[in-house]
């Protein structure tokens, strides 16, 4: 009897999905009702009319009125060399603040802060963390003040007798990526503490009883373990590397002439210093592009079983 | 591909769109408020513009019982000051009922449709008749309508230290005859006055505008007639000698290290570093700067006041180069008040104008911003003559004076000129080389109405 009883409830229970009247699913959904709108009215409107405007030539002035142009921003752009000199530079900024700065040393941190005494641990986990919770306009004045000819850096630099140069002005865009590696850098040792945190004492100890080295115990046995945090941290790191604006408008506003004019900047320059805010959105898109494809790049490096 | 990889780039390239975009919001407007948007100065002790406009606020509110004026102070520079206006003039939920536009951009901002012809107003405004004819015509559309009441108008010439010059053993009354004799001075002092900057020529993209006019159209324009629009033939000019001559001087400037480092002088701060800090601190020689680089050395200026400044300084016209008829060149820019078409308050915005530009006010203005004036009867005003020093030399200067190409595609042709003269002093191209690309990108500006003036 009672069997039949729950067998009839699972059977009910089993049932449900198919049974509910339109009515009771189109309410189990009301409650998500308004973040759907707002979501479909803040973030899906804003992007259609950037992609709307992108085949268009609006302008933010000196012009009657705008017409659709099809692909003629995007036909622009790729025959464009200032378009060209800015995506090598994101890519240049990209790689070497995030994916070679940032993410590198965050992992070299978190190892070894698991390594380190207590106080050197909360002092260096305090430092690095200062840094990234520092608004983006200051850090990037911050590292103004750092590279700038009469800064820091080469009031260092003279005190030790090195020969000093004008950084932002010599190597703007290798000041920038450091300036991004300085104030990123804690968001990947963070993640990089939570996943190593996660390996399991056993196997470490397992593999050293083996004989394994340092480096082999790093690459046979953390990398891999790791792999889906890797993922995940370049995935995140990548995406804000790559929409980096304040801190480079701050530090160089893409210049000694175009050298440091990344994708965001070069955006900006032309969509709101030269009017052209069709031609800024259509590289605002093609910036987007960039973006997924590093984004899938990062998602397919997580899925794969080791 | 797997079924679930257009998803995953879906999301990827959601994840991206919500890290990559950002959004803003707008502001309402009420009966009795006009709201007025101006520029401040990135410098924020200078508050010549903030408190002379605060001060004709206030008159307004006390003449007009029940109106409210809201100020809109934008800080910034120019070329984002420039961006900001017309993004709030494109929705009605933004666009301030009064806006200082500058003269350089006006034409484009009228041909956008974003400004409000007042000619209905000024036909029946009494002091319409005191503005000079050519002051009239800076705010006018190409479709002859008024756009807007200019509140000044400013010229261009050389300002030097005096003391630094007797150290050089250059004369007090300094006139250069040609641009090798401004350079000779330079060089000059390079030599016997060390740890000075000699010249400063504002240069590239970081100074925008004052680069352009006070720098290269300095230049260029007295290298010949119509140097860079040709008003007869409807086109722009391209490939002249005298462009490239223009950037040779730049270059020699930045090369010879005769001008601040070139990191500095591609700084977007360097207008005011010259102003706050190396003229006042008189660690720079010779300034080619505007008529209007008194103002806050003023008591009313709200900057660090300097009143040895009249003394120090002395001004001379800028040459020709090679000293060619009319022997000087002066370019004249200035501000005028508009009304956006989008503005919900266009009566009272009227009404604010003319509260603006009444006599006294017009005066108290030319008075506190030395600002040259465009009425005649302030102009001839005993308190305008006497208020700044070397008010008379500026003044003087508007009968050489050029005006900008009035047109709506200037202002990206000035952001050319710019390019060129940051890629020459940043020594990423020659002068041939820039003069070049300028041309090249010329042509796609202005839909190929150029034409070639070897």
């Amino acid at each position: 009897m009672t069997g039949t009883v729950a067998g009839a409830r699972t059977a009910a229970r089993a049932r449900t999905p198919r049974a509910v009247p339109v009515r009771t699913r189109l309410l189990r959904w009301s409650p998500l009702l308004p973040a759907t709108v707002l979501l479909l009215l803040f973030l899906a409107g804003p992007i259609a009319y950037c992609v709307y405007l992108a085949f268009t030539d609006t302008q933010l002035t000196g012009q009657e009125s705008a017409s659709f142009v099809g692909l003629a921003n995007f036909r622009h752009a790729f025959g464009d060399p200032g378009f060209r000199n800015a995506v090598v530079l994101t890519l240049v900024f990209t790689v070497v603040s995030s994916i070679l700065g940032q993410n590198t040393l965050g992992l070299a941190l978190a190892g070894l802060m698991r390594r380190a005494s207590r106080p050197v641990r909360v002092l260096t986990g305090a430092v690095v963390i200062t840094a990234w919770v520092l608004p983006e306009i200051v850090a990037g004045f911050l590292l103004y003040t750092f590279f700038e000819r009469r800064g820091t850096l080469n009031a260092v630099l003279s005190w030790l007798h090195l020969p000093t140069q004008n950084w932002l002005f010599t190597l703007p865009i290798l000041a920038v990526s450091f300036a991004n590696v300085w104030r990123g850098t804690a968001f990947s040792m963070l993640i990089y503490s939570a996943a190593l945190s996660d390996i399991p004492p056993e196997v470490t100890e397992s593999a050293e009883v083996d004989g394994a080295g340092g480096l082999r115990r790093l690459w046979h046995i953390t990398l891999p373990m790791i792999r889906r945090s890797i993922g995940t941290n370049l995935m995140l790191n990548t995406l804000q590397t790559l929409s980096v604006f304040g801190l480079i408008w701050a530090m160089t506003r893409g210049g000694p002439g175009n050298r440091s004019q990344t994708l965001p900047v070069f955006m900006y320059d032309q969509a709101f210093l030269k009017s052209l805010i069709g031609y800024g959105t259509a590289v605002a898109l093609l910036l987007l592009l960039v973006g997924a494809v590093f984004a899938a790049g990062w998602l397919r490096l997580m899925r794969e079983e080791v | 591909m797997r079924p679930t990889a257009p998803l995953i780039l879906l999301v990827a390239a959601a994840v991206a769109a919500g890290t990559l975009t950002g959004c803003g919001s707008g502001s309402g407007s009420d009966k009795d408020t006009v709201k007025v948007a101006f520029i401040k100065d990135t410098n924020a002790k200078v508050t010549v513009r903030d408190d002379y406009i605060r001060l004709v606020a206030r008159q307004f509110e006390k003449n007009n019982p029940g109106k409210k004026v809201r100020l809109i102070p934008i800080q910034a520079s120019e070329n984002d000051y420039y961006a900001k206006i017309q993004q709030m003039m494109r929705s009605p939920r933004t666009a301030p009922d009064l806006v200082y536009e500058d003269t350089f951009l006006v034409n484009s901002d009228i041909k956008a449709g974003l400004l409000r012809p007042l000619d209905a107003q000024v036909k029946s405004w009494a002091d319409w008749r005191q503005f000079e004819p050519a002051a009239k015509a800076a705010a006018r559309g190409q479709d002859g309508k008024t756009y807007g009441v200019p509140d000044g108008t400013d010229t261009r010439g050389l300002w030097f230290n005096k003391k630094i010059f007797r150290r050089a053993g250059l004369p007090a009354n300094w006139r250069p005859r040609t641009w090798d004799e401004v350079l000779a001075a330079a060089r000059t002092i390079k030599k016997k006055v060390p740890g000075v900057i000699p010249l400063n020529v504002f240069t590239g993209k970081g100074a925008g505008e004052a680069a352009v006019m006070q720098g290269f159209e300095m230049l260029l324009y007295g290298t010949g007639r119509d140097p860079l629009y040709d008003p007869a033939a409807k086109k722009w000019v391209t490939g002249s000698k005298g462009f490239r001559d223009s950037l040779t001087f730049i270059d020699t400037v930045y090369k010879e290290g005769l001008g601040p480092e070139v990191s500095d002088a591609l700084s977007p701060n360097i207008q005011t570093n010259v102003a706050a800090e190396l003229l006042p601190e008189e660690k720079l020689a010779i300034d080619l700067d505007g008529s209007w680089l008194g103002q806050q050395w003023q008591k009313t200026g709200g900057g660090n006041p300097w009143p040895q400044w009249s003394t120090t300084l002395g001004q001379a016209p800028f040459p020709t180069r090679h000293g060619g008829p009319p022997g000087t060149v002066s370019l004249a820019g200035g501000w005028t008040w508009s009304v956006p078409q989008r503005a919900q308050q266009p009566d009272l915005a009227w009404k604010l104008i003319q509260t603006f530009q009444s006599k006294a006010n017009a005066l108290e203005w030319c008075v506190r911003g030395a600002q040259i004036s465009v009425r005649k009867d302030v102009a001839t005003d005993p308190r305008y003559l006497k208020s700044v020093p070397g008010i008379g030399f500026f003044t003087s200067l508007v009968k050489v004076s050029r005006f900008r190409p009035a047109l709506p595609e200037y202002p990206k042709v000035a952001a050319a000129i710019g390019e060129a003269m940051e890629a020459v002093t940043a020594d990423d191209s020659s002068p041939a080389e820039a003069a070049k690309d300028y041309d090249e990108g010329l042509g796609s500006i202005v839909d190929g109405r150029t034409v070639a003036r070897p």
